[in-house]
């Protein structure tokens, strides 16, 4: 059965069940309760599953995920909200430290499945901490898994394939993106949460897009087709494990690459994918791989965000110069 | 109890000079404390002092990366884990070798950790005693959580079932960690979801150089009454008092009252750790001043004048400790090195293929110098 979500209510409809499957399932986090957070994706959830389980925590980052831990141990399966992706970084300690090596450090006899749903990215017209995107962060530490949608369907398979996943799992909901509508099949499994998508098949180059820059990356794709060029997009949807192999097999036919995301270009995401389809595909590659990210600044005011914003128009350039090498 | 404590609040039932002192609290904490009790507390901390000992010559000897010394703290670590239950959930920092004792963890599996070939070293499922937690603080946040998964679980449960079979857990932290905010954002937590968490922390007045005086200018007990709980000073080596006051906290927090602040007042007669060198930022004359507060000496005093034990008591455990030592210093020279390759497996617990991708790469070129190796006969 497909119904018509956004997908904020998407991922509500996917925490509902998950709830409803699992009652070992708790969600918690600042004002999810009887508000249903800031941006409502709890909403109704404590009036339907209890305040037990939708607990309305105190205000610290690293006192909710800490406690998450805590209840992973106790044998429950939490799944946390972070209000905003500037805020986490309270939690980063008990993220990186604790959450990530509780596997390894108990030599595997100690799982700790906690989710942590955390909005991300700009473009919303916000301050600087609401607009972040501090993905590379958790990607370089071993031991998490990393996760984003970018559409409804997606949004609502993948936040209960990450709560049945064993290990812990963020969760980056791409907020400006969150009345994006789009159908969501109830009965039909989405893929896999851990593997990349072909959202967009061409011949001539690829684009790597994930969260919020998915639905701009396919744009680009039709505005290119005016200059007589087809463009494959994919989806990465997994952000650490990285589905390579779904890359390196469109780049192999179109020798053509270009990553974007948000996150400022230096030390990103955009740079790993570049080294590993180096050492992948080399002898396949027609240009460089090209990426199109944030500049290396602060999350710039949102009077002038746009210019720092990945867009059509740059991944158009960043097209221009790969065909042109 | 959620006032105000000040130093003439410290509970003591044991003096430094081995008397037993009445106190119309904690006598009733008490009753069942026989001899044969007595002794076995004696006993757990001679053997705590014992293997303390052992470790550090190993890791002189260069057969440990580090050791954590605990010598002076025994009273506070028996006493208080001689008053858990074995459901009881415990998170330690990584200094609680006397409680590990109590809860019946193998001294040999302790030092797996510190001899480089395990990242935590037993299993924290088989006695409810986690791994030990370096991140200052970091442990406290868990203990919380889990006091709040534990209240799940009893949901309903009314006070008097809760006190025969409720879970509790003690969160262990010292003087140094009670000002890292993840302490206090753990007793926010707990205190606003009445979690069933002891806060028990050794104040043993020295965070590494750092003294008491620079965490907190008032007695840390104080800190309770803000957090809207009990709080209980007590003289930390001082094994009754520590056992009496721990297994008050333990019923208040079992029975769904919330949490409990404890503040054992002791003194880290060592080094911080075998790197540390407590010369460069303490006199000799403080060491002095708490020397004859030990807490194995006074209840040795408590136990001879009592006429509770005779010298063959004290002959015969020093011959059993010396056979502990032997024995855990013979495992711990015997325990196998894992190679890298299991690391890779723990990393995850769901198959990852970025892991699988490293480890066939590392395998492969381990197994070319195996090739050479061979090539060379």
């Amino acid at each position: 059965m497909t119904t018509t979500m956004t997908l904020a209510k998407a991922i509500t409809a996917g925490l509902d069940k998950v709830l409803e499957g699992n009652d070992k399932a708790i969600l918690m986090g600042e004002d999810i309760g009887k508000l249903g957070g800031v941006y409502r994706i709890t909403e109704g959830l404590q009036a339907k599953y209890g305040a037990h389980r939708v607990i309305d925590s105190p205000l610290g980052e690293a006192g909710i995920v800490g406690s998450a831990v805590g209840m992973a141990l106790r044998g429950h399966s939490p799944l946390v909200e972070i209000q905003f992706d500037g805020f986490v970084f309270p939690a980063f300690s008990q993220i990186t430290t604790q959450l990530a090596k509780m596997h390894a450090r108990s030599e595997g006899r100690l799982t700790t499945p906690v989710v942590i749903r955390i909005p991300y990215g700009g473009g919303i017209g916000s301050i600087e901490h609401h607009s972040e995107s501090p993905e590379a962060l958790f990607v370089h530490t071993a031991g998490l898994r990393v996760i984003t949608p970018s559409n409804a369907n997606d949004a609502y398979w993948m936040i209960q394939q990450a709560a049945a996943c064993p290990d812990p799992v963020i969760y980056f909901e791409p907020k400006r993106r969150y009345w994006l509508k789009g159908e969501v099949d109830t009965e039909t499994p989405a893929l896999d949460a851990f593997k990349a998508q072909v959202v967009r098949s061409g011949d001539d180059a690829t684009i790597v897009a994930y969260g919020p820059l998915v639905p701009v990356a396919l744009a680009a794709a039709e505005a290119a087709l005016e200059d007589g060029r087809s463009i494959e997009v994919i989806d990465l949807r997994s952000l650490s494990p990285i589905d390579f192999d779904t890359i390196t097999e469109s780049v192999q036919k179109t020798g053509r690459l270009i990553v974007t995301h948000e996150a400022p270009t230096f030390g990103g995401l955009g740079g790993e994918i570049a080294a590993r389809v180096t050492e992948r595909a080399f002898l396949s590659l027609e240009a460089p791989v090209l990426r199109v990210g944030g500049f290396h600044m602060p999350y710039p005011i949102s009077k002038v965000e746009s210019q720092y914003l990945p867009d059509i128009d740059k991944l158009l350039e960043a097209l221009d110069r790969s065909f042109a090498y | 109890m959620t006032r105000a404590v000040t130093e003439e609040d410290l509970v003591q039932i044991l003096t430094p000079d081995g008397q037993r002192l009445a106190h119309d609290i904690y006598d009733a904490y008490l009753a069942d404390v026989d001899a044969d009790m007595l002794r076995s507390f004696y006993r757990d901390m001679a053997l705590t002092r014992r293997f303390d000992q052992e470790a550090t010559a190993l890791q002189r000897q260069g057969q440990l990366c580090l050791w954590v010394p605990v010598r002076g703290q025994e009273a506070a670590q028996i006493g208080s884990g001689r008053a858990t239950r074995p459901s009881d959930y415990i998170f330690p920092t990584y200094r609680e070798h006397g409680v590990a004792l109590t809860r019946e963890v193998s001294f040999s599996e302790m030092l797996r950790l510190f001899r480089g070939i395990s990242g935590g070293g037993w299993d924290p499922r088989e006695n409810n005693f986690h791994m030990y937690t370096m991140v200052l603080a970091a442990q406290l946040p868990h203990a919380a959580g889990y006091g709040m998964a534990l209240n799940l679980e009893q949901h309903g449960w009314d006070e008097a079932k809760r006190a025969a079979e409720g879970g509790a857990v003690v969160a262990y932290f010292g003087d140094g960690s009670s000002t890292e905010g993840e302490a206090h954002e753990s007793m926010v937590f707990a205190n606003s979801f009445d979690a069933p968490v002891v806060y028990f922390c050794q104040n043993n007045q020295w965070a590494i150089s750092v003294p008491f005086e620079v965490q907190s200018k008032v007695p840390l007990v104080q800190r309770a009454a803000g957090y809207g709980m009990p709080g209980i000073r007590v003289d930390g080596n001082d094994v009754l008092a520590v056992l009496a006051v721990t297994r008050w906290a333990l019923e208040h927090a079992r029975s769904g009252k919330g949490p409990v602040f404890i503040e054992a007042v002791t003194y880290r007669l060592g080094a911080h750790t075998t790197a540390d060198d407590p010369t460069k930022y303490r006199l000799s004359e403080e060491e002095k001043a708490w020397a004859p507060k030990d807490p194995l000496i006074r209840l040795e005093t408590y136990l001879r004048e009592n006429k509770l034990v005779d010298d063959e008591f004290f002959e015969q455990l020093a011959v059993d400790a010396d056979a502990m030592a032997a024995k855990v210093r013979e495992d711990a020279m015997a325990f196998p090195v894992p190679p890298l390759a299991k690391s890779f497996e723990q990393v995850y617990a769901q198959a990852h293929p970025l892991i699988q991708e490293e480890l066939d790469w590392h395998l492969q070129y381990e197994a070319g110098f195996a090739d050479a190796a061979q090539g060379e006969h």
